[in-house]
């Protein structure tokens, strides 16, 4: 079991967003998250990845074993296609990237600086970091946003060649992969009502009120 | 984590880095002050120490909001969050590149404005001595207080704010160090004085900071 959910309960900012979530992600598997715009698929995403710890529930994970792949790039306009890619590898503690330059089709851009390429060329760059990263769980956020229909075929590919190598990945999109074996799991009926969670300052203002 | 840092290194120097922004400002600062107090070499002796304390730490401010913003904005900041690199490692590295891109030239300037100053000939060991002890500590002070405003839009007011009362134990010693050797008394005391506050800066803020960016990150 590469990753799995228990009545995990995710809060952004103050308000609580999602609660019960419940799904499990075996090795091999994808899971492609669903769900109106709104409605928490980013929240979710974040709470995997660790950046905000969740109200209740629990995550089950290999330590250090989520690549996490957000709607911003991460790039620095800077630095070319060649020294972002090092960089990450550096950061990660990894690998070669040529098998990331290979599968997104980098290789005549390297050279480029990230702010000189087209929205699209970012994405493959950004979602070339996540083979850099050599981490089995993928969580990725809206992956496909601004890449042709060639570049999506490449894109599943590399998932579906990431899945062959036992890794499991957990996607938010809104347009069909062509994943065939990937589970749909729709986040509408987890979605908590807009209350806000504890919040003390909130509390006090309502007992001075009273 | 040399990786963070080379990184930062490198985008310093590229075109829109900012590198040198500060050693400007500190130039433009201290060649103006002699055009405002007037050309009396007595007066300008006895202010010295003080003003190159004060442009240096001015100089530092300024470029505090770039160490973690850029990051943020781009979203390199949530990736390395889940990377291996620890944020207190990451804190670390930017308070370091910080210095090297900031506090090393003003160091370096530092003698050569103290002649525009006339500052006694006695005095410059130490400048470049408290300079070099000191701005570190105005780098990891600097970088806790990005931390904290890190994600606020025009943050540079509130993080001044911040800073400013933290920064004050480092201007009071490195300056006084620089004008008690310019009136040949004993200066070593503030200097250490100015080296430990600087080793508990190094010691304590990157735990901070690093705290401060987990709840910022949320």
């Amino acid at each position: 079991m590469n990753l799995s959910v228990t009545d995990l309960a995710c809060a952004r900012g103050p308000a609580q967003i999602l609660s019960g979530v419940t799904f499990s992600v075996a090795a091999g598997r994808a899971l492609i998250l669903r769900g109106p715009n709104g409605a928490g698929k980013t929240t979710l995403l974040r709470t995997l990845a660790g950046l905000t710890p969740p109200l209740a529930g629990r995550i089950e994970a290999e330590p250090e074993s989520i690549a996490y792949a957000a709607h911003a790039d991460g790039l620095k306009a800077a630095l070319t296609v060649e020294e972002n890619l090092a960089f990450w590898a550096s950061v990660f503690g990894t690998r070669d990237p040529a098998p990331a330059i290979e599968a997104f089709h980098l290789a005549p851009l390297l050279q480029r600086r990230a702010g000189e390429m087209s929205a699209g060329q970012k994405r493959r760059l950004s979602l070339a970091r996540l083979l850099v990263t050599g981490r089995p769980v993928w969580c990725l956020d809206e992956p496909t946003v601004s890449l042709d229909t060639e570049n999506v075929a490449r894109f599943a590919a590399a998932v579906k060649a990431h899945l062959a190598r036992g890794g499991s990945a957990v996607i938010a999109t809104h347009i069909d992969l062509g994943l065939p074996e990937a589970e749909t799991l729709d986040i509408t009926p987890f979605v908590a009502k807009r209350i806000a969670a504890s919040d003390p300052f909130g509390d006090s203002f309502a007992e001075g009120a009273a | 984590m040399i990786g963070l840092l080379k990184r930062d290194l490198t985008l310093a120097i590229r075109a829109g880095g900012g590198f040198g922004l500060s050693l400007a400002f500190f130039l433009i600062f201290t060649t103006l002050v002699p055009f405002g107090v007037g050309p009396q070499t007595q007066i300008l002796a006895e202010i010295a120490p003080g003003i190159l304390w004060l442009g240096a730490l001015l100089a530092c401010l300024l470029s505090l909001d770039r160490i973690f913003q850029l990051d943020w904005e781009d979203g390199t900041l949530d990736l390395v969050a889940t990377s291996p690199v620890p944020l207190e490692g990451l804190a670390a590295m930017k308070a370091l590149a910080h210095w090297i891109t900031t506090g090393l030239p003003l160091v370096a300037a530092a003698p050569v404005l103290g002649l525009l100053l006339n500052l006694p000939g006695a005095a410059y060991p130490w400048l470049v001595a408290s300079l070099a002890l000191g701005t570190p500590a105005l780098s990891a002070i600097g970088t806790f207080g990005a931390a904290l405003t890190v994600g606020i839009k025009r943050g540079g007011l509130l993080l001044s704010l911040l800073v400013l009362p933290l920064y004050m134990p480092t201007l009071i010693f490195g300056a006084l160090c620089v004008s008690r050797a310019t009136e040949g008394q004993d200066a070593a005391t503030p200097l250490v004085l100015v080296a430990g506050i600087t080793a508990g800066s190094l010691a304590l803020l990157p735990f901070a900071a690093a705290a401060a960016l987990r709840v910022n990150l949320r």
